[in-house]
């Protein structure tokens, strides 16, 4: 358990003096309502950074104060080591992307394009050319053109994103850019957008309440709620060591045990005492105990292969099956854990090696390291 | 699980934002169409209220007597001419209040007082200042004056200015005046009953009937939003008057009066509230018809269980938008109200008729009251409608139904030609040599050279004054609109401004016209210039129909998308270059409405220009009012029919320059 | 050669003259009928091509707001031709310079102001009559009214139309001749009279005479020179003077205190009473304010100026609030259509 002074050293000392952007101290107060508490971060020249959040985080207020369109209450932005903390939009150095796309529609594909270009000094052919380079860089060189309204989503949200690189920003800003598509032109486009960041080297904050997106796109995840930050980390990190039950349950699925701690690396759930990662609640604090379901390991009735944590395995029953394509989601019920279910993903290969359906009684083997505990707290979390 | 340092925010100065070219440049637009609107609105309304609480008393403790016995002799004793009063009470403290042409002679303070005798008098101020009159001669100052008793009969007082609330004590106090606030109520009432059951059933026959020739129905119902008011009475005076060619139908009621007010104010305010109820009717969703059809529900109870509620903001809406027209309205009950009393009657009575501007401002004030209210109802209502408005709903698709759908179209034709009626008959009228003598067809009564109202050049001006307002009304506004809609932060700044584009919807045409007498026309106002030019003229009409233009250009600028400021400030673009190259292409539609709106408007109104015009400044609308005034009505009506056709011409122009250029604009909004 | 010198140099001086005198503008008020402006200074310019004018023009009730408006800061520096009884409120305010125009002994001492100086000066009269449409009266079975007291007659209820002497200076100056004619009470009493019979007041002075000439009343009390228009016309009307007298109030002339034109202002003062002046008035108006100028105008009833009254301006000026009270508490509440 660390607390909040922590995490910013940690922050702070992870990306020490080449932080490209720092955010000290920022807090954001709309009237009574504080939006954001004393967020403080730095992210480095190049890196790709997520904001992800349920709605109402502060994720998007945090990005909005950076690019000066709402000016925090409190606290500083520093951007390529000049303060930047009261300056209008227009003196910052960032481009920006949102989820509406807002293309001016009365203006044709290259006219959106070129709009920033235009009376900063570049003659008529430069414009011409950059425009042309920028609209073959975001795949869509024949539709110059054309009107906003004669494209599809996808392809406006490419326009958008070509008219926010037109200038060459330090910073790119995007808002929920893929949250308007559907599904398939979204992946599609995430990758697009990761690519065309990694080519550019372009420093990138995205906001995003869609954890796969940030997932598979971010160098570095910012998770926030009610208005601070959870957790800074890499995806990996984020979804294998979350610090916070919050992040540990926003981000893919969670079985949340009620347990008691005995000491370190020690929990009970149900009746039954098991060996957990490392914690530090005294004993007899009552604890949550967490586990995801793809980290059960199913072992079937007739143990085939050695249990390498015989303390952690116990037998249950499967009360239902699922099958979601991929893998298959099952219930299970045991009398280790007393009334508690389980949820616990087999994948194909595994049900159909154990043979496994539902009412079979088979045996769960729950590696100690991954059965995070953390504090029982009866908050809205 | 998150443990913060603190959930409250730390002490210290809030940041404030360094303040950009754009924001700057902004907030000085705002600040600039602001104070426009305080100095063309608030300042003069300011003005009126002021004018509403200066009251006129006589002041008795400045006069001092001397009464001289038989021979004429003195003996020196001072008697105050109030404590001769109180002695005596021979004048009434209600006598006291005045207004500012008001006399009081001194002789019932002599109760044996008779211009024969040979008693002499003399007479003195006790203040440098203190005026009193020996008939129309005015004498000032401490000097005893000695008269003999015929002259002393000829002595009079003047009030002396003072601010109270005598000048609302003597309305009230008044019958005549007070009757108006009945009367005005009572004509407002019933037009809004019956012009929005009338609308609200012709509504119902377009937009929920198959019947043929809707366009056309359309089309004539919009007619009466071309003609100044009054227009209606004009032709009522042709067909119901003593001389009229309908005037069996009367029974032998008398037009001049409240029948005519009704039935031209149901004329000139149906189109105000055909347009609301049919947006109303418009929104209700389908899909509880279909749901009224499966559950087998008749007609009559589909109708009061699912239309009627559907459609009750706009119906509430339409009720007070047309109360606020008829009780405001001034050029109707002037023309056809013969002796029937209303309340913007009564300004122009008092003002130009006796002069006495502190009453004009009394009333402006009682009338500014239902309109007030009215108004803030509305506007309640309003928001709620947007917020039916904008929930997702099918659009409902009538089915015909033969009996129903004929009904319908007879209806409307009722209505049709009722309203083509009064139109034609205004028309036939200008076209008579000398009604009901000589029915020849001439063109005589278009010599309006040598009527009293202005002529040709009224006309002239009139079309002026059209195009300039809508010139500058919709640029004022437009720009007005934008910039509040789109500036970062000055929330407070905002906020005025809001409330005050807000203001001029409440404030009835004959007041505003009344407080920029009082405003302009003041010799220390700096701005006193403008008084009698067609400037001020073009000023009063944008401010008068600021509101709806404004809410026009606002309603427009929100279905932009928000984020257009944000992204031009992140190209380094200034907001003015977004402005000319973005937003006024997109909202072309919106700012010709706008043009449109004010020209239209500048055309017809009368109340808020009638007492700004000037001889050089005469306008059409004003004279129909001038030259019916004086008895002319043919002309009149030949020139409120010049105020159709040109508004007519002007829409259709209106309709033609749309259609070029959202050809030529917004040909991104073809696929 | 000398001589052609000497011409030159007078032109070139002259032109210099011209021109300064040229700078005096006057602003001028006035009620008058827009057609006759033009005429009046385009006269007043051929003897005095020096003085410019620039008219302000509205109606009568217009005119007198505005001046009363402007009181402590008046735009005017002369009125010429507005009602007499607004002189005489402005007068009391002391807002008119008291002037004794050269010649004004020669006018009928009815058409000047009684203070010594004068403040003002008449130029014309316009007279209360009563026009009466011969078609429709026949149509209704009217005989034609000879006097004030005929119109109170039961035949004549609902025939006869009238202006609300608060809107209209013609519909008070009969009001107040009534009043001095008939003495106070007498005055009321025939107007409670008269209230039986009208259709409705009109707001202005000249409509009730048009709504005789049109047929929609029979009987309209209006004034005698609209009459007469309306006749020419050609309306089927008799204008009628009542045998009793009539009233009238005059166009009349005064400069406003404060001018800083005072020179300017007291030479066109001057020129307004002359008789070529009168002459031109009597082009519309069938009494003047100088003596034997007048000629009869067409369709003017000839007997009109024996009929004028005594008028008593001071005291209708001095009475008109009270007169106006007492008239609204009368007649204005009450005379509505029962609904």
């Amino acid at each position: 358990m660390r607390t909040k002074t922590a995490l910013e050293n940690e922050a702070d000392e992870s990306r020490p003096q080449d932080a490209y952007l720092r955010i000290d101290h920022l807090w954001k107060a709309f009237g009574e309502f504080i939006a954001l508490k004393d967020i403080s971060l730095s992210i480095s020249e190049g890196e790709f950074v997520c904001f992800l959040g349920p709605s109402g985080c502060g994720k998007t207020t945090l990005l909005r104060a950076i690019a000066g369109l709402d000016l925090q209450s409190r606290g500083s932005v520093e951007q390529a080591g000049k303060d930047i903390s009261n300056l209008p939009p227009a003196e910052r150095d960032f481009g920006i992307v949102f989820q509406s796309y807002a293309l001016f529609p009365n203006l044709t594909i290259e006219k959106n394009v070129a709009f920033g270009l235009e009376n900063s000094g570049m003659a008529r052919p430069a414009i011409k050319a950059r425009v042309a380079e920028l609209l073959d860089l975001v795949g869509l060189p024949e539709q110059g053109k054309k009107y906003p309204a004669q494209l599809s989503g996808g392809q406006q949200q490419r326009i958008a994103l070509a008219r926010a690189i037109a200038m060459s920003p330090g910073l790119l800003l995007l808002d929920e850019p893929l949250s308007a598509l559907d599904a398939k032109v979204r992946v599609h486009l995430r990758h697009e957008v990761k690519a065309l960041q990694r080519k550019l080297g372009i420093t990138t904050i995205m906001v995003t309440h869609d954890q796969e997106e940030a997932l598979s796109m971010a160098d570095r995840i910012v998770v926030m709620n009610h208005g601070v930050i959870e957790q800074i980390g890499t995806p990996t990190d984020i979804y294998r060591e979350p610090t916070t039950l919050f992040v540990a349950d926003f981000i893919g699925e969670m079985n949340k045990l009620e347990a008691t701690s005995e000491g370190p690396g020690q929990v009970t759930i149900g009746n039954r005492e098991f060996k957990s990662a490392n914690h530090d609640f005294a004993t007899g604090a009552a604890v949550i105990a967490a586990v995801r379901p793809e980290d059960i390991i199913p072992h079937g009735s007739v143990a085939e292969e050695p249990i390498a944590e015989p303390d952690n395995a116990f037998s249950c029953q499967i009360k239902e099956m699922e099958f979601l394509g991929s893998f298959w989601r099952t219930r299970l019920q045991g009398a280790a854990l007393g009334d508690t279910e389980l949820i616990a993903d087999f994948s194909i290969n595994a049900v159909r090696r154990l043979d496994l359906s539902a009412d079979r009684d088979i045996v769960i083997e729950i590696p100690s390291r991954r059965l995070k505990v953390f504090a029982a707290v009866d908050d809205k979390e | 699980m998150s443990v913060t340092t603190s959930d409250r925010l730390p002490k210290g100065r809030p940041l404030s934002l360094k303040l950009g070219r754009d924001d700057l440049l902004m907030r000085g637009f705002i600040l600039m169409i602001a104070l426009y609107l305080i100095i063309t609105l608030a300042l003069p309304l300011y003005a009126m209220l002021s004018k509403a609480f200066s009251t006129f008393r006589f002041d008795l403790s400045q006069i001092e007597l001397q009464v001289s016995d038989q021979e004429g002799n003195f003996d020196g004793t001072i008697l105050s001419a109030a404590t001769l009063n109180d002695e005596t009470g021979a004048i009434g403290a209600d006598s006291m209040a005045a207004s500012s042409d008001s006399r009081l002679e001194l002789t019932p303070l002599f109760p044996d007082f008779s211009f024969r005798s040979p008693v002499r008098y003399k007479i003195r101020g006790t203040t440098a200042d203190t005026a009193y009159l020996i008939g129309s001669e005015r004498i000032t100052g401490t000097e005893w004056k000695e008269m003999d008793s015929n002259t002393f009969r000829r002595v009079v007082l003047r009030p002396a200015q003072s601010f109270g609330f005598s000048n609302f004590t003597t309305y009230f106090s008044t019958p005549s005046l007070f009757r108006s606030i009945e009367n005005s109520l009572f004509i407002s009432i019933v037009s809004t009953i019956v012009t929005v059951s009338l609308a609200f059933a012709f509504a119902y026959a377009l937009s929920r009937s198959c019947m043929r020739f809707k366009g056309v129905f359309r089309l004539i119902a919009m007619a009466p939003i071309l003609v100044p008011s009054l227009l209606p009475g004009i032709a009522l005076v042709y067909l119901f008057g003593n001389q009229g060619m309908l005037k069996g139908m009367m029974m032998g009621e008398s037009i001049y009066g409240p029948y005519g007010i009704l039935i031209g104010s149901v004329f000139f305010t149906f189109p105000h509230a055909l347009i609301i109820i049919t947006t109303a009717l418009a929104i209700s969703d389908a899909r509880l018809y279909e749901a009224a059809i499966a559950l087998r529900a008749s007609r009559w109870k589909t109708f009061w269980t699912v239309t009627i509620p559907g459609a009750r903001y706009g119906l509430i809406s339409a009720a007070f938008v047309v109360f606020n027209l008829v009780i405001t309205d001034f050029g109707l009950p002037k023309v056809i109200g013969g002796q029937y009393n209303m309340l913007a009657v009564d300004i122009y009575k008092q003002v130009i008729g006796q002069q006495n501007f502190e009453m004009g401002a009394v009333v402006s004030v009682v009338l500014l009251m239902p309109a007030f209210i009215a108004f803030a109802v509305d506007r309640q209502v309003q928001k709620k409608q947007v917020a039916l408005l904008s929930a997702r709903s099918v659009v409902f698709e009538p089915k015909p139904h033969k009996s129903f759908d004929r009904l319908c179209f007879l209806y409307c034709t009722l209505v049709a030609v009722f309203i083509i009626g009064i139109l034609g008959v205004c028309q036939f009228a200008a076209l008579i040599k000398f009604w009901p003598y000589d029915l020849s067809l001439s063109l005589k009564n278009y010599n309006f050279d040598v009527m009293d109202g202005g002529g040709w050049e009224a006309y002239g001006n009139s079309i002026k004054l059209a195009i300039l307002t809508a010139i500058f009304g919709t640029i004022v506004v437009f720009t007005g609109a934008y910039m509040v809609d789109k500036t970062r932060g000055f929330k407070s700044g905002r906020n005025i401004f809001q409330l005050l584009a807000m203001l001029p919807m409440a404030i009835p045409g004959m007041v505003l016209g009344l407080a920029y007498i009082f405003f302009f026309n003041d010799p220390d106002n700096p701005l006193n210039f403008l008084y009698g030019t067609m400037a001020i003229l073009v000023i009063v009409t944008i401010t008068h129909f600021y509101t709806v233009s404004h809410l026009t250009a606002v309603t427009a600028l929100k279905q932009m998308d928000g984020e257009f400021e944000s992204v031009a400030a992140s190209l380094k673009q200034p907001f003015y270059k977004l402005f000319a190259r973005v937003t006024v292409p997109v909202c072309m539609p919106a700012i010709l409405d706008i043009g449109i709106y004010l020209f239209v408007n500048a055309m017809t109104t009368v109340s808020a220009v009638v007492f700004l015009y000037s001889t050089d400044t005469a306008l059409a609308s004003i004279a129909v009012l001038n030259m019916d005034d004086a008895g002319d009505i043919a002309p009149a009506a030949a020139m409120g029919m010049m105020i159709f056709y040109t508004n007519a011409a002007a829409r259709i122009l209106h309709l033609a320059a749309s259609k070029g250029i959202l050809k030529r604009t917004q040909a991104w909004r073809l696929r | 050669m000398i001589q052609f010198k000497k011409l030159a140099l007078t032109a070139i001086a002259g032109l210099f003259v011209a021109n300064s005198v040229m700078a005096a503008e006057l602003t001028v008020y006035t009620a008058v009928e827009a057609e006759d402006l033009k005429r009046y200074a385009e006269e007043f310019n051929k003897s005095h091509p020096d003085i410019k004018i620039n008219w302000v023009r509205d109606s009568t009730g217009i005119i007198t707001a505005k001046l009363l408006a402007e009181k402590n800061n008046p735009q005017a520096d002369v009125i010429w031709g507005l009602a007499a009884t607004s002189l005489l409120l402005m007068k009391s305010e002391g807002m008119l310079e008291p002037y004794a125009p050269k010649g004004v002994e020669n006018l009928d001492k009815k058409f000047v102001d009684k203070s010594n100086p004068p403040t003002w000066t008449g130029m014309d009269a316009w007279v209360a009559a009563v026009c009466f449409n011969t078609i429709e009266g026949e149509k209704l079975g009217l005989k034609a009214p000879t006097s004030w007291k005929d119109l109170t007659k039961p035949e004549y209820k609902g025939h006869v139309i009238m202006p609300n002497p608060a809107s209209s200076g013609t519909g008070f100056l009969d009001v107040s001749s009534w009043l001095q004619m008939f003495g106070e009470e007498g005055g009321w009493e025939y107007m409670d009279g008269l209230h039986e019979n009208i259709a409705r007041y009109t707001h202005s002075g000249s409509a009730p005479c048009k709504l005789a000439a049109s047929g929609e009343i029979p009987i309209g009390i209006s004034f005698a020179f609209r009459g007469a228009k309306s006749k020419a016309d050609g309306a089927p009307i008799e204008i009628i003077v009542p045998e009793e007298g009539v009233g009238w109030d005059m166009e009349a002339t005064a400069i406003v205190a404060g001018t800083a034109n005072l020179d300017a202002a007291k030479t066109l003062v001057d020129w307004t009473i002359t008789k070529e002046a009168n002459v031109m008035y009597n082009t519309g108006y069938a009494v003047v304010a100088y003596p034997g100028v007048a000629k009869p105008v067409k369709f003017f009833p000839e007997n009109l100026t024996e009929k004028m009254i005594d008028n008593d301006f001071e005291f209708a000026a001095n009475n008109r609030n009270a007169i106006l009270a007492e008239w609204q508490k009368r007649y204005d509440s009450k005379s509505e259509p029962k609904s």
